[in-house]
């Protein structure tokens, strides 16, 4: 089953309330840059890991790889 | 700790983790590299002149599993320096370009911070090697 860029961004949204992102990628490869208050005060692991998290076991398997780029935002 | 009582690969990647103050899980070899992410890694690694400890975990796959559970990192490659996850490729990259990775390894950088530092090389003095052009 294809991953398609837009079933990302639809996930990341509803995983991580507050969040938007923007994916792109060749349905193997895909490239994130995620923005939401969710990562501030956050290491970069730890950003990271909330959004793998939205995908669980699918990383590395039906998602071959996802690069991440965070922006920690303030709360609004 | 409460994981089962025995488990040799765990412990294996543990003790790797915990001996070698920087470590490098990576696919394939720092010669040979088998992914663009790892590629990438290593040749910033390498462009530091910081010896780092590499594993390949291609050979069994075991490896990857008990090293992400470990880590709660799901993906390779992963750096471990002082026995703590920094992070993989995204992260290194980030940390490389901002100087922080530099700094965490303990590697003297000389970034515009420095404005009396007798670091930068002046275009008049020689290059310490020069490379001949043989063709």
């Amino acid at each position: 089953m294809a991953v398609s860029p837009e079933e990302l961004k639809q996930r990341i949204e509803a995983g991580i309330p507050g969040t938007s992102a923007e994916v792109s990628g060749d349905g193997a490869h895909f490239e994130a840059s995620v923005a939401g208050p969710a990562f501030k005060g956050l290491s970069r692991i730890a950003q990271h890991k909330l959004i793998y998290d939205v995908f669980g076991a699918e990383i590395g398997d039906r998602i071959h790889a996802l690069s991440i780029k965070v922006t920690a935002l303030e709360a609004r | 700790m409460s994981e089962s009582a025995s488990n040799p690969m765990r412990d294996a990647l543990q003790s790797a983790i915990s001996d070698n103050p920087v470590i490098l899980f990576m696919k394939g070899t720092p010669d040979a590299p088998a992914c663009g992410f790892s590629a990438r890694t290593v040749a910033m690694l390498e462009s530091l002149d910081q010896p780092f400890a590499a594993v390949n975990i291609l050979p069994d796959p075991a490896i990857r599993q008990e090293l992400s559970g470990l880590s709660s990192w799901p993906t390779i490659p992963q750096l471990f320096v002082d026995g703590e996850l920094v992070g993989g490729c995204d992260i290194i990259t980030e940390m490389f370009e901002s100087g922080e990775l530099q700094e965490l390894l303990g590697i003297e950088v000389a970034l515009s911070t420095a404005g009396e530092g007798p670091v930068s090389v002046s275009a008049d003095e020689p290059a310490p090697l020069t490379i001949e052009n043989l063709l």
